[in-house]
Parts: C-alpha cells; structure tokens; sequence
C-alpha cells in the first residue's frame, strides 16, 4: 500500500480498511463449518466432562439391579427417568456416559501431552542441528513405526498391570512418532530461512534460538497435529478398554461400556450404540477442529 | 542402484535387530515374567521353578543373546499354554492373517482409487468434498465399533453374511471391509493428488491434442503414472493392516496371529508374543525396503540422496 500526496493517487478506502490479521483468521474461521461443528460439539463435551457432578442425574457407579436394561426414551418402553436407559447392573446411562467424557479426555490430553513432549523435541532437534542428530532420531522414528504399537501397548499394559496411569504412560510412550515427522520437516523448512541465520550470526545460543526463532514457527503445525493426536489416543483408549486391557470397571469408560454391552447387542443394540456413537462424536469433533486449525492458519497448505 | 539397494538393506536388518532388542527389553522389564507365567495361585517355588526353567534368573544380555541366536535358526521357544513351539503356531495362522490383509488391501484400493480418480477430475465440487467428508468421518469411527456395527447390520438383521470364525472365503468379507475401511482415506488423498499433477502436465495435454478417447488418456496415460507412489503406500498400510488386525480378529473369531498375539497376552504367554510382534514388525521392515527399492528403481532421483 503506498500512500502518496497526489489526489488521483489516493489509496481507495478498502486498501486503507483492509482488516488485520487476526480479523482475517477470525473471518476465516467463521467461514469454516468443520471448524464451527467440530468446536460446538467439542466444546459441549468438554462442559459435559467439567459439569458433570452437576448436570449427571445419576451416580455413575450406582448399581440397581431391579432396574436392568431399560431402555433408552426413544424406545417404546423408554422412560424420561433414564433417559438413556441402565446398563445390565442398572446403572444410569446417561451418566456414565456423561462421567466416560472424563476419561477419555483426560487420558487423550495427557498421552498427547506425554508424547507432544517427547516427540516435539525429537523432531525440533533433528530438524535443527541435521547430519548426525538427524541420522539417530531418524533412526529411532523408524524402529518406532515398525513396531506395531497398540500389540506392544497391550503387552505392556497387560504385565504391569492396567490403571489410568498405566494406560496414559504407555499410550503417551508410544504415539510420539507423527509428532517427531512433522516437527521434524517443519524444522528444516525453516531453519533455512534468514531470520534464523540472522539470530545466529548476532549471537544467539542455540537453545535461545530454539525457543525464540524456531518453536514460535513451528507452532501452527504443532497445533494441529497436537489436536490430531488427542483424537488417536481417544480412539486406543478406547480400543484398549474395549479389549480389557486399558480403564477397568467400574470406571465408566466409553470403550469399556461397548465391551460390557457386547453380549446384548443384538436385542439391546443401545448398550453399544451410545458409547460408540459417544467416541466418534468426539474424535470427529477434534478432527475437524484439527482440520479447521490448519485450513485457517495456513490456507495455502490445504491437500 | 545395488549400492542404494545394498545400503537400505542394512539399514534394515539394523532396525531389526534394535526392533527386536527394544521389544525384549521392554516385555523383560515391565514385570516379572515367571510371576506372571506361574500363574496366580503360584506358589514361591513354583515362580522360581519358572524362573530358572525358562532363564529368566540370568542377566538380560545374556537373556537376548541366547533368544536371539535361537530365533536366527527359526527356534522362537515353546508356547507355555499351547505346549508347542511358537514357530509353528505361527506358521499355522500366519496365513490367515495374510489372508485377510490381502482382501482388506484390495477393499481399500477397489473402493479409494476410483473415488480418487472421479475427485481429480472433478476438483472442489460436491463429489470431491463428499469423498474428503466420508474420508474424516470414517477416521472417527472406532474399528471395534463398526466390527460391531457390521454384525449387528449384515449378520443378524440382514443376515447375509456370517460373522464369526474363517471357514469360507464369505467369512473374510466383513472383517476385510473393517480393516481395509481405514487405510481408504490415505489411498484416495494420495491418488486424488497423484492424478490432480499427473493430469496438469504436458504429456497429457500432449495426449489430448493428438485426439486420443478421453478414457484413453485417462487410463493408459495419466492414471498409470499416478499409481506409482500408491504401491509404496500399499506397502506400508498393509504392514500397518497386520499390526492392527488383532482386534479385528478377535471380534470375527478369526484364528490368525492377531487373535493368537491377544490371547497369549491375556495368558501372559510370553514366548509367542514376542515372536509375534517380532513378526508383524520383520514384514514391515521387508515391506518398507522392499517399496523403497521399487521407488528408487522407478524414480531414478531417489537413489541420489
């Protein structure tokens, strides 16, 4: 935009109200329905695991045996009482599958969290220093994706003995490697680039450099793939819990409340339809926001 | 060429043998074994008997050392709970679960490449944001839950096909469709960018001023070089197939190495998990050398690097 004294050259009005940045992400985002679903219904679940004492009708772990399996309101048996029935100990559905949001966030944002850590500074590093350091962490990502990880988790969850704790160590343990590619090849594009030769010619110690010049950059990716991995650790939760091996009853997890209701689904197809449907809204929701992240902050990268 | 070939090569049987170092370590120290070999109503005799049998009493070293050279001559120990050795449990379910990987690849490439193509040619219309949609909503169903969903669907209310155990080639179906149903995204993202380039480029524009039938240039001319990183994808998924069967196998009563890796981890039978997993991980590693060659041999340019 160049502003000059002649009045035929004038800037036209919309040159000089061109919006700044941020009201051209927010513009953005408001433009991108994935986006919009994906936070709504993301959003609502967060509430539902943070409010969930309050708005949970039930005790989650309260059993009533004279109450198995009713079913859902929908059914024509259904009563508003339970509104997503009992389970076959007669507990409330609703609010385990209120409570089950609980688990599986907290497990999703600590395995990411975990392996976020682990797997960002491998890449960051291999993608800033190169040669040697690069050849070894390379060496690592590539022993890591020929391991098939969820059978290792299993294994290892199954000798040491399965809790939560377990469950989010070996998880966060395991999914490091997108983490350490994408850091990785985000790193090199940018180390190359002359502000990061310019903090280096002025003097700049590398970790100073690392956390100043390179982390700031790299952060748009970091995000999305973070959010994408929240999303994978949701799923092998679930799976895990499924096969026995991950969150143990009576915890309410929504893995483990398909696998409990495994035996009645074919005369009670709702003992399994809520809690799966439960996990694919909110691994659904996280992808698209995931998705949205990155189509916002970098539209140019989209396919 | 043989250079590059011998170099990947190395590179390997060098991730193999960490491969199999790592997995050792990590089984050896996440517990004790004999405890969990014994059993629950061992006694502390029974778990030292145990422990002395199978070695675990001496130094992990020496512990890889002597499995290691053992497996090299194709002697992965005995099975504790099946009483036989571990090599020919594998060898006698192995094939199933090649079986299955197999019509799970080929579910994945019938169904994403076509959808691929017909997104390439259509860019940012209805057709290729509904085939990106299906992709990211697929992602997000549980693969236990659509085993599940399957069931109830094709072989209870439909009742069209049977959903447990592998007698008939009808019994893959379902849980081909399961495991094949998640590599399809990454397949039709990767055709539908393979065409998009393909069919921006010269030789094509080249191929359409000469008046060649548009199914002709389409066919013989641009899809064939836009398939080409699509085998080495193929290669890579269907290792990762394997790795992921085992819950699929365990839901369809399938007797393949998935199904016998989960139940030797629920018997804490360590012998075979070992071995399986070392398995899943060699065809991997074979896999990815194997597409790497065939990349470099295709794309001259690879091999310079």
């Amino acid at each position: 935009m160049s502003i000059s004294t002649s009045p035929d050259k004038l800037p036209s009005a919309e040159e000089i109200l061109e919006p700044s940045p941020a009201a051209l992400l927010r513009r953005r985002a408001f433009r991108h329905y994935g986006f919009i679903i994906g936070g709504s219904v993301l959003a609502v679940i967060v509430l539902m695991a943070l409010l969930a004492p309050l708005i949970a009708p039930f005790d989650p772990y309260d059993q009533e045996l004279t109450r198995r399996f009713i079913p859902p309101v929908w059914h024509e048996k259904g009563t508003w009482t339970h509104v997503f029935g009992t389970d076959g100990y007669g507990r409330d559905y609703l609010s385990r599958t209120i409570y089950g949001s609980q688990v599986s966030l907290l497990i999703g944002l600590a395995a990411m969290l975990i392996s976020g850590v682990i797997g960002t500074t491998m890449g960051v590093l291999a993608g800033y220093f190169g040669g040697r350091v690069d050849m070894v962490i390379s060496f690592f990502i590539t022993n890591r994706l020929a391991m098939p990880a969820i059978l290792v988790a299993l294994a290892v969850v199954a000798i040491i003995g399965s809790s939560m704790t377990v469950v989010i160590w070996t998880l966060g343990l395991l999914i490091w490697d997108r983490f350490a590619v994408v850091m990785r090849s985000t790193t090199q594009q940018i180390r190359n680039l002359d502000y990061v030769a310019a903090a280096e010619a002025a003097g700049c110690s590398v970790l100073r450099l690392l956390l100043t010049e390179i982390m700031p950059n790299v952060f748009n990716a970091l995000i999305v793939v973070a959010s994408l991995e929240v999303a994978h650790a949701v799923l092998l939760e679930a799976a895990l819990s499924f096969l026995g091996l991950g969150v143990q009853p009576p915890t309410p997890s929504w893995g483990l409340m398909v696998a409990e209701g495994k035996g009645h689904m074919y005369f009670k197809p709702w003992v399994i339809s809520i809690p799966g449907f439960a996990i694919f809204a909110l691994v659904l929701s996280i992808n698209l926001m995931g998705d949205g992240i990155r189509d916002i902050t970098a539209p140019e990268n989209r396919n | 060429m043989l250079f590059y070939t011998l170099k990947r090569f190395g590179m390997a049987l060098l991730v193999l043998v960490s491969v199999s170092l790592i997995t050792f370590t990590l089984l050896r120290l996440s517990g004790d074994p004999a405890a969990a070999m014994a059993g629950e109503a061992a006694t502390e005799e029974d778990i030292e008997y145990v422990r002395t049998f199978y070695g675990f009493d001496r130094p992990l070293p020496v512990q890889y050392w002597s499995w290691a050279t053992k497996a090299l001559q194709g002697d992965f120990g005995r099975s504790i709970y099946l009483k036989q050795p571990v090599a020919d449990l594998i060898a006698a379910k192995a094939p199933v679960t090649m079986t299955l990987g197999v019509f799970a690849l080929l579910f994945a490439l019938v169904l994403s490449i076509p959808l691929g193509v017909l997104a390439a040619m259509h860019p940012n219309t209805i057709f290729d944001r509904m085939a990106l949609t299906l992709a990211v909503v697929g992602q997000a169903l549980p693969s236990f839950f659509f085993a599940l969903i399957l069931i109830v669907v094709f072989g209870v209310m439909l009742r069209w096909l049977p959903i447990s155990g592998n007698a008939t080639w009808l019994h893959f179906i379902l849980p081909s469709i399961v495991l094949g149903y998640y590599s399809t995204p990454a397949f039709m993202r990767l055709t539908r960018a393979g065409m998009m380039e393909v069919l921006g480029s010269d030789y094509i524009r080249t191929a359409k001023a000469k008046g060649l039938k548009p199914p002709v240039v389409l066919f013989k001319h641009a899809l064939r070089n836009a398939v080409i990183p699509v085998v080495s994808l193929a290669a890579v998924q269907f290792g990762f197939m394997l790795g992921g069967s085992f819950i699929i196998e365990q839901i369809y009563s399938i007797q393949g190495i998935g199904r016998l890796a989960l139940q030797s981890i629920y018997r804490s039978d360590f012998e075979v998990i070992q071995a399986i997993i070392l398995t899943i991980a060699s065809i991997y590693i074979i896999l990815t050398f194997l597409a790497d060659v065939l990349n470099a041999f295709l794309d001259p340019r690879i091999r310079v690097h």
